[in-house]
């Protein structure tokens, strides 16, 4: 009897141990989470012992929790603030970032709509509502209808960023709720403009070139080619363990064919 | 008798009838508890926006940044939006769907009563989805053809969308209401000299009203609630439209398009669940409406 009891609790243990042996949690940026998801899925494959949980929430949320000490990776769409930084220091936690992919975003017409290059400034102008017409960028005397994107998206976010600035959208803009239904609507009319993540083109959209900039994973990663940002993990200190296997295999070769299947740019060249 | 009855069951049969009665008051209540929790969970997680702004900001501001660096919540947008696609759709679905229900109550001969009345049924089977993308894919390029615009997802296009899945509801409630009216008011009406047209138009319609405004209310707030086809084919900007023929976006879409990703308990969450108190007092406002019209009609032909 008591025999089959210490057995019982031996199990009970082991695969306790099993259970906990392998805790990485990661949590941020929504942007960040298609890919921290689709790489935790395949390594816990490969790895069946090592348990990975991943949420979103956005990535100050991700950058407070590492300082918390309530995650062991933060995904961030973003590099870290200063204010975060002096938060951290406080807490004695040094935040080290790891590059694992980059996020470009391109702005598409539809395929017959002669402008094919606009700067940075015009496409401010166009999302502003200062500029309405195309002829105004150098395409036909018809409206501009402007597509947007929900404004908690990345994609918006990275627009944002880089195209707008400090200013907004204007209310007119349309909004489409993703990547793949601006690509429809965009494709299905001649005046539209919208803007997609790199891996969202295809044959019936026309990417633009961004001052004269073509949108390729080359361009993004060499810094030239102007909507594009990096994204990022965070880890208290140098990563050790399980965390640090993670981030090995995301920047493995296998783990940047993820990014890219997921419509990102990896951070080198794949073969 | 009664001694037999005992020993073969252990409960006695008053035992029964009150178990089987409160068994049917419980699944009764259930659903009340449903609404009830509903309720609650909706204004547990959209009161604390009324923190961040007065309620008047949120329901009458024209401006809305929900993740902006100082974000603006103002729905009144989404409010005209929902408002417009609605009447809109109702003064399309109101004189197809009472029409349809007339003919197919009055008139149309049995055969083609058999053949019309599950046809206009169908249509509400269609899922709202599908007629979501047939407004996307079909309605809307012929829309920018034919009128020469620059867009064809706009206020107009899901209007004519909402009709067609309101028509099914106000046609098939209707024509209910028109079949209750007792045949002798239509007898005393021929028996006056009154022809078919009259006794329609004079007798019938009046003595169904009730059930007919029950209808129209009905359709109404079916097109108002509805999400799918709003999300697909209004177009979704935050703008007030000037014509029928811009995009607008009704409460419904703005909820379905950024609840998401808008992180969890965040101003942006919680003004999303507030934007869902208003549609459901709207909803419930138009529910309440019906309930009010279908008695007053009543009691005024008694």
């Amino acid at each position: 009897m008591s025999k089959q009891f210490l057995v019982a609790i031996c199990c009970a243990a082991l695969s306790m141990g099993t259970i906990f042996a392998g805790n990485v949690v990661i949590t941020g940026s929504t942007t960040v989470l298609p890919i921290a998801q689709a790489a935790a899925e395949e390594f816990m494959k490969s790895n069946p012992d090592v348990n990975i949980s991943v949420s979103g929430g956005g990535s100050g949320n991700g950058i407070k929790a590492i300082i918390d000490g309530s995650c062991d990776i933060a995904t961030s769409s973003r590099f870290v603030k200063d204010k975060e930084v002096t938060m951290a220091n406080e807490k004695q936690v040094i935040m080290v970032p790891h590059r694992i992919a980059l996020d470009c975003v391109v702005p598409v017409t539809h395929k017959d709509n002669p402008v094919s290059n606009l700067t940075l400034a015009q496409l401010k102008d166009i999302y502003t509502g200062t500029v309405t017409n195309w002829k105004d960028v150098g395409g036909m005397d018809r409206k501009i209808v402007v597509v947007s994107r929900d404004t908690s998206s990345g994609t918006y976010e990275v627009w944002s960023e880089k195209v707008l600035k400090a200013d907004r959208v204007f209310p007119n803009a349309l909004l489409q709720a993703s990547n793949g239904a601006v690509a429809q609507l965009v494709a299905g009319n001649q005046y539209a403009i919208g803007y997609v993540g790199i891996g969202y083109l295809n044959d019936d959209l026309k990417g633009l070139t961004v001052e004269g900039i073509i949108a390729t994973a080359d361009t993004a990663l060499d810094g030239s080619f102007p909507v594009s940002r990096e994204l990022f993990m965070f880890t208290n200190g140098w990563p050790t363990g399980d965390a640090m296997r993670f981030l090995n295999y995301l920047v493995s070769p296998q783990g940047q064919t993820l990014v890219k299947k997921e419509g990102f740019v990896p951070i080198y060249k794949l073969d | 008798m009664t001694e037999s009855f005992q020993k073969q069951s252990r409960f006695s049969r008053t035992t029964i009838e009150w178990f089987i009665r409160n068994t049917f008051l419980i699944l009764s209540l259930m659903s009340i508890t449903v609404v009830f929790f509903v309720f609650l969970f909706l204004f547990r997680e959209g009161m604390p926006i009324f923190e961040k702004v007065s309620i008047s900001d949120f329901i009458f501001g024209t401006l809305w940044y929900p993740t902006d660096a100082n974000p603006v919540f103002g729905i009144w947008p989404m409010i005209v939006g929902s408002m417009i696609v609605t009447f809109l759709s109702s003064i399309i679905a109101v004189p197809i769907g009472l029409m349809s229900a007339v003919y197919v109550s009055e008139i149309a001969a049995h055969r083609v009563k058999e053949f019309i009345k599950p046809t206009i049924e169908l249509l509400a089977s269609i899922p709202s989805v599908v007629m979501g993308f047939f407004g996307m894919v079909i309605v809307a390029p012929f829309l920018q053809d034919v009128f020469d615009l620059p867009l064809g997802l706009n206020v107009f296009n899901a209007s004519l969308m909402l009709a067609f899945m309101a028509v099914p509801t106000i046609s098939s409630i209707s024509e209910d209401a028109l079949n209750a009216v007792p045949r002798s008011l239509r007898e005393a009406s021929f028996a006056l000299g009154a022809n078919r047209w009259e006794t329609i138009t004079r007798v019938v319609i009046p003595a169904g009203l009730s059930g007919i405004s029950t209808a129209v209310i009905l359709g109404m707030s079916r097109a108002i609630g509805e999400t799918m086809v709003v999300l697909m084919v209004a177009g979704g900007a935050a703008a007030i439209p000037r014509s029928i023929f811009d995009p607008c976006r009704p409460l419904p879409a703005s909820i379905a398009a950024e609840m998401a990703e808008a992180p969890f308990r965040s101003d942006h969450y919680h003004a999303l669940f507030a934007t869902g108190i208003v549609l459901l007092i709207i909803t419930f406002a138009f529910n309440l409406l019906a309930d009010y019209l279908s008695m007053k009609y009543r009691m005024e032909s008694k």
